[in-house]
């Protein structure tokens, strides 16, 4: 909440800014020479050189301020605190002190050395924001007095300030890039970092998991064993249920849709289908968990199966249902694609529609179908609602689609929602298992993307 | 297209010989035909799958939740005993109304009610359980607007229990045998007394919309829910929005053709289609772990929201920016005024429309995302109603998930009922982006 004070209070400066400049020069602009550039441009020239040290000065200060603050808390613990303690343990002496500084719970309570900690660290804060607002509002002010000064008539200001927006531009289509570079860089370090502790053959090949780790040497039962197989194949099986009900009757929508409906028809069919794709996965999740698994479980009975409540089937038939549109969507547009002198064509060898679009219009489109379903196989895997909620938590190597299986997401949510030991395995593995579903789904889009472009006839 | 679909007959070739006609009856053809009408059934049904499912769902959910939206009440005559809450006489002191056992007055009540059940002690358990476990807190806040209520006997209306409100929707069937249901026939034969009486009546549920969550599924609302979605969704647009609009101007008006260009489009590409989760992870591993900032913040959550929403704000504002037509810019490069100025003055007001529609598709699949924020821990139970934007908080659809993870029968009315407000605002924002493309898109 301070900082968002500081940041008004640097809008209402840069505000500021704009007026005065903009008034200046047009006061200069009275005089002899006429203006380079527009008043505004002076106001905004002005206006940049106040928002973006400041803004500068503010970022860097939220980045260092707690470090600095942190190690000199440290430093000011009676000497023998922190000597010989490992690294978590401090992190958790930390959290105790910030902890009984914000007032919350903190496990230690009482200790005289954490009280007069959280009373120096709220000191601390206190000075560290006083310290920020002033060396931000120096910053800002500095900019105004300096802006002000350079204000001519022939100062090329629109230049100054068309660059600056530029720069500004170019920064913000970085994010993507800082974005990926962020996903990766996480990624592959708490991965790398679970490697050292769980082999890397025995998490591509292990057939066992269960990551429960003993927090103390004498419990039971819980040797954690990280072999990514059964999530791998439960990912597979849910995703291959989805596929069967997504691609037939995503596909079969999409041709009907595209050859033999009418305008009219097409009108309430097609919003419908982007309805059903804008609904959220929770709630397919709830359907999926509370309808259809029920459902399923007992139809299941009445004809003497064994159905698990969290049978793979419930979770990949929802599934399919949410990937429909996608699928349909995506081959409305290649069959759409198909020219019209196909079609034509073959019409006139006297072949009906069925066959017209049998043999003409989806080997043409094939490219583009094929596309469509890896897409769909990719967002199928990387889902997480429907399985979190319908399907099941323990790993169950297995291809029977009535048992209950669990997923890579499954396993991460469960991994790190609710209390995490920092740096355990357990935690780490979940972060493997991301880069796993990262690469996996990205290799699928690159794929999608390469069958697209290599096999598309061009008929122009 | 036209009825092409009929072969037409060919003429007897001249000079050809044999001459071949075209077999126009007969089961051939006749098979044909049948062919082509079982595919266009096929066609047809996939349709009709589509739609079934989302009638069943809508309809299931709608069938589930609708009835969370009423509450039943019963009438009960509440002595305000002097005894209970000012037991050292003197003038009634608001500290004490605080402390006071509002408990007791509810319970005297109900034993008042039904003397017979007074004897057994179990027998009097179940009677306390006919009403909402919090209906004492209903009698304090009465009591702490009106002081002058001590000492006066009025009847009050407070929730019944969760079961009993239950079975007054219809969810408990009475046919069933006792064991089996989750009322008592003595409970059964109370409701129903009060029933006759008059004393029992179903209101609009208001704190479904003003109150917090909470454990009891009677007193849990969404409204704690709805403010960490609005503040999630306000960071999530002051972030995505500018950003987003501003790299799609830069990559559609002033990007050189090439390598970086290349490097950042196939970027955009592919973030469109990592899974959601993966960003929940990054906010994990960079917002909390690295720059340290609060778990369960709305201030994390909307920035991971933002950073997910970001590829469908640029690719959507590049095709509206794509749509002006160049005739606009030249124009105005040929007045003199400089790309910035083409941009800003005369494209980007133009491209608007379409950019407006593409952020609120945007904002309406952040809006409905989950899983992302599971991982920055915006999934604990939290009752406070959020104040800021660094407070913890949780969203509609981890609400929703939430509720649909406990046990208590009576959440599973809520959890529809939450369903179906986050629909509701859904279809409100697609709407509006229909309306805006609808009223404002120009065609050249």
């Amino acid at each position: 909440m301070q900082t968002m004070i500081v940041i008004l209070a640097l809008t209402g400066l840069a505000l500021i800014g704009y007026m005065t400049g903009r008034g200046r020069s047009l006061v200069l602009a009275r005089g002899v020479t006429p203006l380079h550039s527009l008043p505004s441009y002076h106001g905004l020239y002005v206006a940049f050189w106040v928002g973006i040290p400041a803004l500068l000065v503010l970022v860097l200060w939220l980045v260092i301020e707690p470090r600095i603050i942190e190690w000199i808390v440290l430093d000011g613990l009676p000497s023998g605190t922190v000597d010989g303690l490992a690294a978590d343990r401090v992190g958790l002496l930390l959290n105790d002190i910030r902890n009984t500084a914000s007032g919350n719970i903190a496990s230690q309570k009482d200790n005289p050395v954490i009280e007069a900690a959280a009373t120096q660290l709220n000191n601390l804060r206190a000075i560290g924001f006083v310290l920020m607002a002033v060396s931000c509002a120096i910053a800002g002010t500095g900019g105004l007095v300096l802006a002000q000064r350079r204000i001519a008539p022939g100062l090329r200001a629109r230049n100054s300030v068309e660059r600056t927006i530029h720069i500004i531009l170019i920064l913000s289509s970085m994010i993507a890039i800082l974005t990926t570079v962020g996903i990766v860089l996480s990624l592959v370090f708490e991965s790398w970092r679970f490697f050292t502790k769980v082999p890397i053959w025995d998490f591509l090949f292990g057939l066992d998991w269960s990551p429960q780790t003993a927090l103390r040497a004498d419990q039971v039962g819980s040797s954690g064993a990280f072999g990514a197989v059964p999530l791998i194949a439960g990912t597979m099986l849910i995703t291959f249920i989805a596929m069967m009900v997504a691609a037939p009757v995503g596909l079969m929508s999409a041709i009907y849709m595209a050859e033999y409906a009418d305008p009219r028809f097409r009108a309430v069919a097609k919003p419908m289908l982007e309805i059903l794709a804008g609904i959220p996965t929770v709630v397919y999740g709830f359907f999926a968990a509370l309808t259809v698994a029920p459902a399923i479980r007992g139809w299941g009975e009445s004809i003497g199966l064994s159905v698990s409540s969290e049978s793979a089937l419930a979770a990949g038939v929802v599934m399919g249902i949410m990937i429909i549109p996608f699928v349909s969507s995506l081959s409305d547009d290649v069959i759409n694609a198909v020219p019209q002198s196909l079609r034509d064509g073959s019409y006139a060898l006297g072949a009906t529609r069925s066959e017209t679009i049998t043999s003409v219009i989806i080997p043409a489109a094939l490219p583009g179908i094929v596309g469509a379903v890896l897409l769909a196989v990719s967002r199928a895997i990387g889902e997480t609602m429907i399985v979190v909620m319908a399907a099941g938590l323990a790993a169950n190597l297995t291809i029977n689609p009535l048992e209950a299986v669990t997923t890579v997401t499954v396993q991460i949510v469960t991994l790190l929602v609710g209390d995490q030991e920092f740096d355990s395995a357990k935690t780490l593995s979940a972060f493997a298992l991301g880069l796993m579903l990262f690469v996996i789904t990205l290799a699928l889009n690159v794929i999608a993307l390469y069958v697209v472009r290599k096999y598309r006839e061009k008929y122009d | 297209m036209t009825d092409a679909a009929t072969p037409t007959p060919v003429g007897p070739s001249p000079g050809a010989s044999p001459i071949r006609r075209p077999v126009l009856s007969g089961p051939h053809l006749r098979r044909r035909y049948a062919a082509e009408r079982r595919f266009r059934l096929y066609g047809l049904a996939s349709i009709a799958v589509a739609g079934l499912m989302l009638l069943l769902l809508v309809g299931s959910i709608w069938q589930k939740g609708h009835s969370a939206f009423w509450q039943t009440y019963v009438e009960i005559t509440v002595t305000f005993s002097e005894g209970v809450l000012n037991p050292d006489g003197g003038p009634v002191d608001h500290h004490e109304l605080e402390r006071a056992d509002y408990l007791s007055l509810v319970r005297d009540a109900l034993k008042e009610q039904f003397p017979e059940a007074t004897g057994d002690r179990r027998l009097r358990r179940q009677l306390y359980g006919i009403v909402s476990t919090n209906a004492d807190f209903a009698l304090r806040r009465m009591v702490l607007d009106d002081p002058s209520l001590v000492g006066q006997r009025r009847p009050v209306w407070v929730k019944l229990s969760d079961d009993l409100d239950s079975l007054a929707k219809g969810h408990i069937r009475r046919d069933l045998p006792e064991s089996d249901r989750r009322v008592s026939d003595i409970e059964l034969g109370w409701y129903d007394v009060l029933d006759k009486a008059g004393r029992i009546e179903s209101r609009f549920n208001v704190d479904l919309f003003t109150a917090g969550d909470s454990r009891e599924p009677v007193e849990a609302g969404i409204y704690g829910a709805l403010i960490g979605s609005i503040l999630t969704m306000t960071i999530t647009l002051l972030v995505s929005f500018p950003v987003g609009v501003m790299a799609a101007v830069y990559l559609e008006e002033f990007a050189p053709r090439n390598r970086l260009t290349d490097v950042i489009e196939v970027n955009i590409n592919n973030l469109a289609a990592v899974p959601s989760i993966v960003f929940g992870l990054l906010g994990l591993a960079v917002f909390l772990n690295f720059f340290g900032l609060p778990r369960s913040a709305p201030l994390v959550g909307g920035l991971v929201l933002a950073l997910m929403t970001l590829p469908t704000i640029i690719i959507a504002s590049r095709s509206a920016l794509k749509a002006v037509p160049p005739s606009i810019r030249e124009a105005a490069f040929g007045l003199g005024a400089s790309p910035l100025q083409v941009v800003t003055h005369h494209v980007l007001p133009l491209a608007m429309p379409g950019i407006l529609t593409g952020t609120i598709i945007g904002m309406a699949q952040a809006l409905g995302e989950t899983a992302p924020l599971l991982m920055i821990g915006m999934v604990a139970f939290i009752v406070d109603i959020p104040q800021g934007f660094t407070d913890p908080a949780t969203v509609l659809p981890v609400q929703i998930y939430l509720w649909a993870d406990s046990p208590e029968r009576a959440f599973v009315e809520r959890t529809s009922a939450a369903i179906l407000v986050l629909l509701g605002f859904l279809v409100l924002m697609n709407a509006v982006a229909v309306l805006l493309r609808k009223r404002f898109e120009r065609r050249w």
